[in-house]
């Protein structure tokens, strides 16, 4: 594959992706029903209509993930996006709550995050006799570096592949989209005040 | 289940409240008249319903669009489907219908963009050689847009070209810089970027002590608590209820216009969603803006022994010549603008660049333009909406890419430096969207489906619409266009250029929302609808003044001319009324 191919098959992969994305985002099944307690915090109200504050609230009222599935999220966020000297980890800036009710909201994250998370935990109990959290840091890693590099990864890890992308996809949205994560990255909007264009400095440095 | 009958004769009742009901609605309330407004969604006013300045994480769902299309902060209800109303397609078409059910309609989320039609666009006939010429000339129609612009504020530049009319100008907004690069490479193949126009005041309109000026959020879509861009419900609507002449019903879904045995329209019959009863209202005088398809779904439905197969219908052109924009484009991420300088660079919601048509047409294989709208910038990190995190394109792009050490590594990963690699990438992308004139054809239409009613028991549409070749040869232009566009840029193109078999790009119809033509004007009262007043030829106390008025489109987004035809409309009305024509 030239480099042309390459951007091309990249080009591909992203937008199929988004495609999917925004493909599946239409649909409005409802979640699944099943006990427990949600911990998302109540949203403000304003210019939401009567039948989306229900829907949320029935959905943070729902669970979709037992214990052991929520501590692998939590430690595979954590190996996504890990603290650094600039913020914090993914935990640290809830991504498992957001995981935890975005599958409910778009339920066609549930089936793939579920047998992936079964799958992942296979793969470790083939290797190591334990499942992914039960594993030593360095065998986590091993696995991981498997699944986590889509164009080298073997044809026999295409399940991981599949499952990997989409759990950090959707870390790296919970993480980038929370304040933590929209501090992180510099955003300045969001706030009134006077557009003048790209400041003069800027303008030289890029030659425009 | 009750029918409840009102006693009150109203002067004049008005099917909707977006871009055409609400002018309407204003002109007559503003002139002493006693009107009545039916909405079919629920009242909503920006000051205190807008979404706006909320961050991402203020939605559980971050600003993904489980609910709303376009992101959880926009401001439509609605969207592609409402449920419990369905709409139905035939022979394989994929129509897309948008409906906004709330107070102001779709002029709540709509990008803006406010265009003026040109001379030769209203005589397409004779300048182009396909679909009709309007029964109006640019002349006869320019001190309506002039008024527009006055009444509600357009933001442009003066540029003088003779099928882009300039309009009345408030100062435009300066370019982004992932704009400034598109704008750069556009001028370099030979396209003139202008400034962009958009109703937002970037400015305090002159006259106007209810609406303040824009404050640079970039949030249009979510509708503007000051006022700082143009919602007919708070620039229109809520104006002209405070003259003591307006009321507004909510929740009222129009089941047909009642006509009396000369085939006048003598009242309108409506659900209110919110008791669920049917109530019947008595008017001299209708004015149906209902939206184009929506327009044309309540004719078809109000049929009577003066019109059989629908109200105004003689000509049965109701419900045909629907034509929408074609709409294409690209997008890239920009390699120079890696670890790019952060700023605020929120802008106005509306477009800050674009490219009127440069070319001649038929010097490029098809009959008809399209426009540049150029995007980019640093927005709102968020899940969805018009503008989604690039988040999901990040780890791909990351083996395409040197570290800030100037090695590649392969593409995807995790840990410090993926981390990194967002951070990097964060504000980088830019691009065109096009949208092009299509042309009304009488193959393309709306139309009702005699087997299927919504929750109401109202009979519900049905679409057939195909793009044909000359549509699908602008689309390939396109993307063409912003191939080119992007190669100039140094761009890594988000996406690969599509072939034949999915029409180079081109959108589904529908997905432009600029969706024209069903009801639309004409001398002839045997081909159209409508006379060139929006007045039915068939049902002179019958008005029309939304989209569907259109005779033919062009490549500028409808709401301007929408605008501008209804406040010409409803000023005639007003003339018949008082010569007591009507």
């Amino acid at each position: 594959m030239n480099r042309r191919d390459s951007i091309k098959a990249i080009g591909l992969s992203a937008i199929s992706a988004t495609a999917l994305l925004e493909a599946c985002k239409s649909g409005t099944t409802e979640a699944a029903a099943s006990s427990g307690t949600g911990n998302h915090p109540v949203a403000d109200t304003t210019g939401r209509q009567d039948f989306e504050i229900a829907r949320d609230k029935t959905l943070v009222g729902e669970r979709f993930f037992d214990a052991k599935e929520m501590a692998t999220i939590a430690m595979l966020a954590d190996i996504i996006i890990p603290r650094d000297e600039k913020s914090g980890s993914a935990t640290d800036a809830g991504v498992p709550a957001f995981i935890e009710f975005i599958v409910k909201d778009e339920p066609q994250h549930q089936l793939p995050m579920r047998g992936g998370l079964r799958w992942l935990d296979m793969e470790c109990l083939d290797r190591w006799g334990k499942d992914f959290v039960g594993c030593t840091p360095e065998q986590r890693i091993e696995v991981l570096n498997d699944i986590a590099y889509p164009f080298k990864a073997g044809p026999g890890m295409q399940p991981g592949v599949t499952f990997f992308n989409k759990m950090r996809e959707l870390t790296a949205i919970g993480f980038f989209t929370s304040k933590m994560g929209i501090e992180d990255l510099g955003y300045k909007g969001n706030s009134p005040g006077k557009w003048e264009g790209v400041p003069p400095e800027v303008l030289k440095r890029y030659g425009l | 289940m009750q029918l409840i009958q009102s006693s009150t004769v109203y002067d004049v009742v008005i099917i909707g409240s977006g871009a055409g009901g609400g002018m309407s609605g204003y002109v007559l309330a503003n002139a002493g008249v006693k009107v009545l407004m039916l909405e079919a969604g629920p009242f909503f006013d920006p000051a205190k319903d807008s979404q706006q300045l909320k961050w991402s994480y203020q939605s559980p769902r971050r600003g993904g669009n489980a609910t709303r299309p376009m992101g959880d902060f926009d401001a439509a209800y609605g969207g592609w489907q409402i449920d419990g109303e369905p709409y139905t397609q035939k022979e394989g078409s994929e129509f897309q219908w948008f409906r906004s059910r709330m107070l102001g309609g779709r002029t709540n989320h709509w990008a803006r963009i406010a265009l003026r039609m040109g001379p030769k666009d209203l005589k397409c006939r004779t300048n182009y050689g396909v679909g009709d010429d309007w029964p109006v000339t640019y002349d006869e129609i320019k001190s309506f847009y002039d008024r527009v612009d006055r009444l509600i504020g357009v933001y442009g530049s003066m540029e003088g070209l003779e099928n882009d009319p300039d309009g009345i100008f408030l100062p435009p907004p300066q370019p982004r810089l992932n704009e400034l690069f598109v704008k750069k490479a556009a001028t370099g193949l030979g396209i003139p970027v202008i400034a962009g126009r958009g109703s937002v005041l970037t400015a305090p309109l002159p006259g106007n002590s209810d609406r303040q000026a824009c404050f640079f959020c970039g949030q249009c879509n979510r509708s503007c608590k000051i006022y700082g861009d143009f919602s007919s419900s708070s620039c229109l609507v809520i104006p002209a209820m405070k003259t003591g002449n307006l009321t507004v019903v909510t929740n009222a879904v129009v089941r047909e216009i009642l006509t009396d045995k000369e085939g006048l329209a003598s009242g309108v019959s409506y659900i209110n969603k919110d008791d669920m009863q049917e109530y019947r209202v008595k008017a001299k005088t209708v004015i149906l803006a209902a939206s184009t398809c929506e327009s044309a779904r309540i004719l078809l439905n109000s049929k009577s022994a003066r019109h059989p197969n629908g109200l105004a219908n003689s000509s049965n052109a109701v419900g045909k010549y629907l034509h929408d924009s074609t709409q294409g484009g690209g997008a890239a991420v920009l390699p120079q603008l890696l670890d790019r300088p952060r700023f605020n660079e929120d802008g106005v919601g509306s477009l800050h660049l674009y490219a009127p048509w440069w070319l001649d047409s038929k010097k490029q294989g098809f009959t008809r333009g399209y426009h540049l709208e150029i995007f980019g910038g640093m927005f709102m990190p968020g899940y969805g909406g018009y503008f989604g995190f690039e988040g999901a394109i990040v780890p791909y792009l990351n083996g395409y890419l040197p570290g800030a050490d100037g090695k590649t590594k392969p593409a995807g990963g995790f840990g410090l430096a993926l981390k990194n690699d967002y951070r990097r990438l964060y504000g980088t992308m830019a691009g065109v969207g096009c949208h092009g004139a299509s042309t009304a054809r009488e193959d393309n239409y709306c139309e009702i489906d005699p087997t299927v009613v919504d929750k109401y028991g109202i009979p519900v549409l049905r679409f057939r619409y195909k793009w044909n070749s000359d549509d699908v040869a602008q689309a390939k232009h396109m993307q063409e266009t912003a191939q080119a566009i992007i190669k100039g840029m140094g761009g890594i193109p988000l996406g690969v250029p599509a072939g034949p078999e999915t029409n180079y790009g081109l959108d589904k119809p529908g997905k432009g929302i600029h969706e024209v033509g069903t009801i639309r004007m004409g001398d002839d009262a045997k081909k159209a609808p409508l006379n060139k007043w929006g007045q039915a030829h068939d049902c002179k106390n019958l008005f029309v003044t939304d989209g569907s008025v259109f005779t033919q489109q062009s490549e500028k987004n409808p709401t301007w001319t929408i605008l501008a035809l209804a406040m010409r409309t409803t000023e005639y009305l007003i003339d018949q009324r008082k010569k007591q024509n009507i």
